[in-house]
């Protein structure tokens, strides 16, 4: 099988308005009997669910929460990006693509990030329309920010959850069709396998996760919009439910993995505190506007941040990088502090953490607030007192969270952070309508590889998802289900459905029959450590052979060794967690495998042995300037390259000197 | 029925009467007390009888009379169904409830203060209403002030009364700004004004009325 | 490690919702007040897992305190003994050495018990779908700054949106009432332009699918907001109770 990317033809700009205006169109009486099935309620999947339903279709959407508002596009955040201009600052489409195109080092396609930013402007007026508390100035228009890695303002955002309001924005459109009976949703279910009949996507296996009960559904096509596989590192800012098992069916059902090895660690987390930790908590990036990060200039240094006198600190990112200082790109923050940690600098009780400090920023407000408020001759605690209101005002809630879960206070203490696992820019190869090599089976927000290369900017996640759902599949999937009108919904007693779900019987029966020593965790904690220590930060040909053996082993012994108590028939948590796991322990192969052969330092995937003499990331575009997909065969895979073409932008080494 | 049926069939609707009468057995106290409070003049009850006697005459009054007790008893039957649907909507209880770290227990007592209070209504509707309005037990030359002076000389009704009228303290205490939440009165600048007033009432008007039995009984008015 | 503690923890297992449940005593040792609630399960799990027991079952997915998932009471209290957060963010140097820790599922009828800890919250979900939307397809939206709305009223749609539908004002409530839920929404809704065309209809619907579900009726004991983990204020409740009346008495259609 070759890859087409099915780029409409003509100029950049116009390609999507064409593309529009001539794809096939469904007729409103044919679209009521067309079934679709959505996989996942995230911002992708609910947005996807509600648009094509209010279309006509009929829809079933699966989460395998208790209910599609929990998805984890609810912890965002930051905000989202759109080329609205409304701060007269000179964005634009162009600036915004531009700049994504850049943010992800030239490794995404053009023509998808060109009509994301085209689209961008659509989400925003769409949201609010829902209902979507934006913040607003006083005058009443819309609130913006700014974000790292751009120029302009241009991210809209809801306090410190706007993914949160997104979500239930999405939720409550999704909610009403579900009310009116266009949508049916089916929570607390889990997808397990994809059906794949004569070569097309024709329906899916799920898992009733109360009941046990495997259910078979038809659809003239399947969307999965399942978000991303960050959980491969056991440690990340995934919610603990997020796995990769339904790409991963798609795959081993013939879906090629774009880029699997491009995932983005983020650097302002809070960091590790113990054996018993489950998972890492983000603090936002626009911290990193107001704070000042360091570690002591000698190695080991024990002595309380306080009592570390100014000249034996080491802003390093200020020092590294003058222009960009603390704001330089997430890829590059988080790996110049894994740099100083390994080379002994850290802090903490771990080692494994540096400081981010707002008490300059804090003294810098407070001298502004005792000018305003005709203090002349104030004292330095007083002006600390004043500019600590101020950083209250801005992140209170932030500097509370992190209270709660350290036990230290940030007014007082620097905070310690550590770069986490984050986001996943790899996914299922998608074409430009979001299909995947395989017909029918389409491929939405983060679970798809397409639009973030090999490094996303900040509060982009949002507007692809949402793009991806609102605008885009409503059109393209028109262009496939228009010649599957004549297509009567299939039998699910169909062999293949039969087949299906047999073989995902004989796999819960598996895991179940094991009786070995090991809980599901164990496993998992073992290749999350293989899997960051190896795939993680830095990562060269040495170790990533050695992971891939590595992975081998563990796999070896999960399917000798695991322990899963309780039965298939009823609400197992540790049954759904072992089969979420035993597909990470194939991905994390897959993603060593995929970063072993891109020899080549890009946006999140730093190769030791692509590096200039300073020690920055090296790319490698005469070699390189591809996007990798996987085809999975039998215990091994393939790959093909779909080449990447810059027509309307300029390649350049991305420098932040 | 029609326009008002929400009241009875949603579940605002019943706490919107709950409200509503609640309200006017408020205002309703305030007159009670007033005219029971002319017992204090101590001038042998002369004045205290003049106004019972236009209480019981007055047409207007006795129509006010019989909406008085149907609010009472809407209020009454709609508080016990109220408890009885809402234990329904909790059928397996908590083996451990913290109820004052969230909340005030009078708060989630009202049942229990009404029931108390229901209580104490009989004994004093025997005691007074019934004795003046229904029967003869009133001798011809015996007032409602001398009724007083007998009931109040026995130590049991006046602990009983005090009692009744902690009761009323309490659930007044939430009542009277529960009821204002219900309607919909809640505003940032004049919550806290009608909370106070709220307090305030739930402590003077129970006291006035706690000072007769006790005033009587030890013989402070004669 | 010094600091670390020994806890007794008496933990409500029902094996699904047929079954009969009871409080069941289990022992932790050395754990680390660094740990979450949620972690020292995980512990918990690990050990039973390891005995041949099987673990206690629990929702829980964010572990950030934003999802709304988790819903354990504990020691009589919805999400534990800390204000203004949810029991994934409650952490371990809450509590001291040797306490015993009494945890149960969210208690409601419109909640029935799914297994140990996890229970159906559904019901919240069928509200939302009764109404608690705007109308508005795809594609029909005009230019987000073409109504205004003043910021004051935009942070108080924000600041009832930032509900996260956990259920723990119906746990806490003596009534199970899910008021506090509904009137989030609700009001979010009043308070933007775009939420007045349906405003009336709304209240209407989502009140009457919440009675539907078998919540209880609101007593304003005020036990929901003081458990919020995000803190949603009553006055919601009361601004609904407003709507809900004008919905009934005053609008032409009601």
């Amino acid at each position: 099988m070759s890859l087409n990317s099915n780029i409409p033809e003509g100029q950049l700009e116009e390609k999507w308005t064409k593309y529009k205006s001539t794809v096939p169109l469904v007729n409103p009486a044919n679209k009521r009997n067309l079934e679709i099935l959505v996989v996942g309620s995230g911002l992708a999947g609910a947005s996807a669910a509600a648009s094509l339903a209010e279309l006509g279709y009929k829809v079933k959407c699966f989460c395998y929460q208790d209910s599609p508002r929990r998805a984890h596009s609810i912890a965002a955040q930051g905000g989202i990006n759109a080329a609205k201009n409304y701060q007269n600052d000179g964005d634009s489409v162009y600036r915004l693509f531009y700049d994504t195109i850049k943010g992800g080092d030239y490794r995404a396609r053009e023509a998808n990030v060109y009509r994301l930013a085209e689209i961008s402007p659509n989400i925003i007026d769409q949201c609010v329309a829902q209902g979507v508390p934006f913040a607003r100035e006083y005058g009443g228009m819309l609130s913006n920010r700014s974000f790292g890695g751009t120029q302009v303002q241009r991210t809209f955002y809801a306090a410190g959850q706007t993914g949160q309001q997104l979500l239930l924005g999405a939720y409550s459109s999704l909610e009403r069709q579900v009310g009116m009976g266009t949508v049916q949703m089916l929570s607390r279910h889990e997808m397990l396998d994809v059906v794949v009949i004569d070569g097309k996507a024709r329906g899916i296996i799920a898992r009733d996760l109360v009941t046990g009960e495997l259910e078979r559904h038809f659809g003239h096509a399947v969307l999965l919009c399942t978000g991303g596989y960050g959980n491969v590192f056991f440690l990340s800012t995934n919610a603990m439910g997020c796995n990769t098992t339904a790409i991963w069916k798609a795959h081993k059902k013939g879906a090629y993995f774009g880029n699997p090895s491009f995932t983005q660690i983020h650097p302002t987390c809070i960091p590790v505190s113990g054996d018993h930790q489950s998972k890492l908590t983000l603090m936002s990036e626009s911290l990193r506007n107001d704070g000042r990060i360091w570690v002591p200039i000698k190695a080991g240094d024990t002595r309380h941040p306080s009592e570390i006198p100014e000249e034996e600190r080491d802003y390093y990112l200020e020092r590294r990088y003058p222009a960009f200082g603390n704001l330089v790109p997430r890829d590059v923050a988080s790996r110049a502090a894994k740099e100083r940690c390994d080379a002994g600098f850290g802090v903490g009780t771990s080692k494994m953490a540096v400081y981010l400090d707002f008490k300059f920023n804090m003294m810098r407000y407070g001298r502004v607030e005792a000018t305003k408020n005709g203090l002349t001759d104030a004292s330095d605690s007083t002006i600390l007192n004043l500019g600590r209101e101020v950083v209250k005002e801005k992140y209170g809630n932030l500097f509370d969270m992190y209270k709660q879960i350290t036990g230290e206070d940030p007014y007082e203490i620097p905070m310690r952070i550590y770069p986490a696992v984050h986001y996943t820019m790899g996914g299922l190869w998608v074409d430009y309508n979001l299909m995947t090599n395989v017909p029918g089976m389409y491929c939405l927000g983060e679970a798809n590889f397409s639009d973030h290369g090999a490094n996303r900017l900040g509060a982009s996640a949002l507007m692809q998802g949402l793009a991806d759902g609102y605008f885009v599949i409503p059109y393209t999937i028109g262009s496939y289900l228009s010649k599957e009108i004549a297509v009567k919904p299939i039998s699910t007693d169909h062999v293949a459905f039969v087949q299906a779900e047999k073989e995902v019987k004989e796999r819960i029966n598996k895991l179940l029959t094991i009786n070995g020593t090991k809980t599901v965790d164990h496993f998992h904690k073992k290749l999350g450590k293989v899997m960051w220590d190896k795939c993680g930060m830095a990562r060269n040909a040495k170790g990533l052979q050695e992971a891939i053996a590595e992975i081998k082993k563990i796999r070896d012994e999960f399917w000798k060794d695991l322990r899963v108590l309780g039965s298939a028939d009823e609400f197992n948590p540790e049954l759904e967690k072992a089969g979420r796991v035993a597909d990470f322990l194939e991905l994390g192969e897959l993603m060593c495998m995929d970063a072993l052969e891109r020899n080549e330092s890009c946006g999140g995937h730093f190769r030791e042995e692509s590096q200039t003499e300073e020690g920055e990331a090296l790319r490698d575009d005469e070699n390189y300037s591809y996007v990798a997909a996987w085809e999975f065969i039998e215990n091994n895979w393939k790959l093909y390259k779909e080449e990447l073409k810059f027509e309307n932008i300029k390649i350049a080494q991305r420098s932040y000197k | 029925m029609g326009v008002f049926s929400f009241l009875l069939k949603s579940s605002i609707g019943k706490k919107i009467i709950m409200g509503l009468t609640g309200l006017f057995l408020i205002i309703f106290l305030v007159v009670h007390c007033g005219v029971n409070a002319l017992i204090f003049m101590n001038d042998g009850g002369v004045l205290f009888n003049e106004a019972a006697e236009f209480m019981a005459t007055n047409i207007l009054i006795r129509t006010m009379e019989i909406v008085l007790f149907l609010g009472i008893l809407v209020h009454i039957f709609q508080g016990l169904y109220l408890v009885f649907e809402n234990k329904k909507a909790r059928p397996v209880s908590y083996a451990m409830t913290n109820g004052n770290a969230n909340s005030k227990w009078y708060s989630r007592s009202m049942g229990l203060l009404g029931t108390l209070l229901l209580i104490f209504l009989i004994i004093h509707l025997r005691h007074f209403w019934y004795v003046s309005r229904l029967t003869n037990e009133l001798n011809a030359n015996e007032t409602l002030f001398d009724e007083m002076k007998e009931v109040f000389s026995l130590l049991w009704v006046v602990m009983v009364y005090l009692l009744g009228m902690i009761s009323l303290s309490y659930h007044l205490m939430h009542g009277f700004q529960s009821a204002f939440q219900t309607l919909g009165w809640n505003h940032k600048k004049y919550t806290p004004i009608i909370s106070a007033i709220g307090f305030c009432y739930s402590i003077i008007i129970p006291l006035i009325f706690s000072i007769m039995p006790i005033a009587f009984y030890l013989g402070w008015i004669k | 490690m010094s600091g670390n503690m020994n806890l007794t923890l008496k933990i409500w297992r029902q094996k699904n919702n047929k079954a009969k449940g009871e409080l069941v005593n289990y022992k932790v040792a050395d754990i680390s007040p660094d740990m979450s609630f949620l972690e020292m399960f995980d512990v918990l799990n690990e050990q039973l897992i390891t005995k041949g027991d099987e673990p206690v079952a629990f929702d829980h997915d964010c572990r950030e305190g934003i999802c709304g998932i988790c819903s354990m009471h504990i020691n009589g209290r919805p999400h534990g003994p800390k204000h203004g957060i949810t029991t994934c963010q409650l952490h371990m140097r809450s509590f001291k050495d040797g306490d015993t820790i009494v945890v149960e599922p969210w208690r409601a009828q419109a909640f029935p018990v799914i297994k140990d800890l996890a229970v159906d919250r559904s019901a919240f979900d069928r509200i939302i779908a009764a109404g608690g939307y705007v109308s508005v397809n795809t594609g029909n939206a005009q230019d987000g700054n073409t109504l205004p709305v003043p910021k004051t009223d935009a942070d108080m749609a924000f600041a009832a949106a930032a509900c996260i539908g956990c259920g723990a004002c119906v746990a806490a409530c003596k009534n199970a009432s899910a008021m506090l839920f509904v009137s989030a929404k609700v009001n979010q809704l009043a308070h933007l332009p775009q939420g007045q065309p349906e405003r009336m209809e709304r209240v209407r619907a989502m009140v009457a699918q919440m009675d539907k579900e078998g919540f209880g009726s609101c007593t304003n004991t005020g036990a929901c907001e003081a458990e919020c983990p995000k803190e949603i204020s009553l006055v919601n409740i009361a601004a609904m109770n407003r709507d809900y009346l004008r919905a009934n008495l005053l609008d032409s259609e009601g």
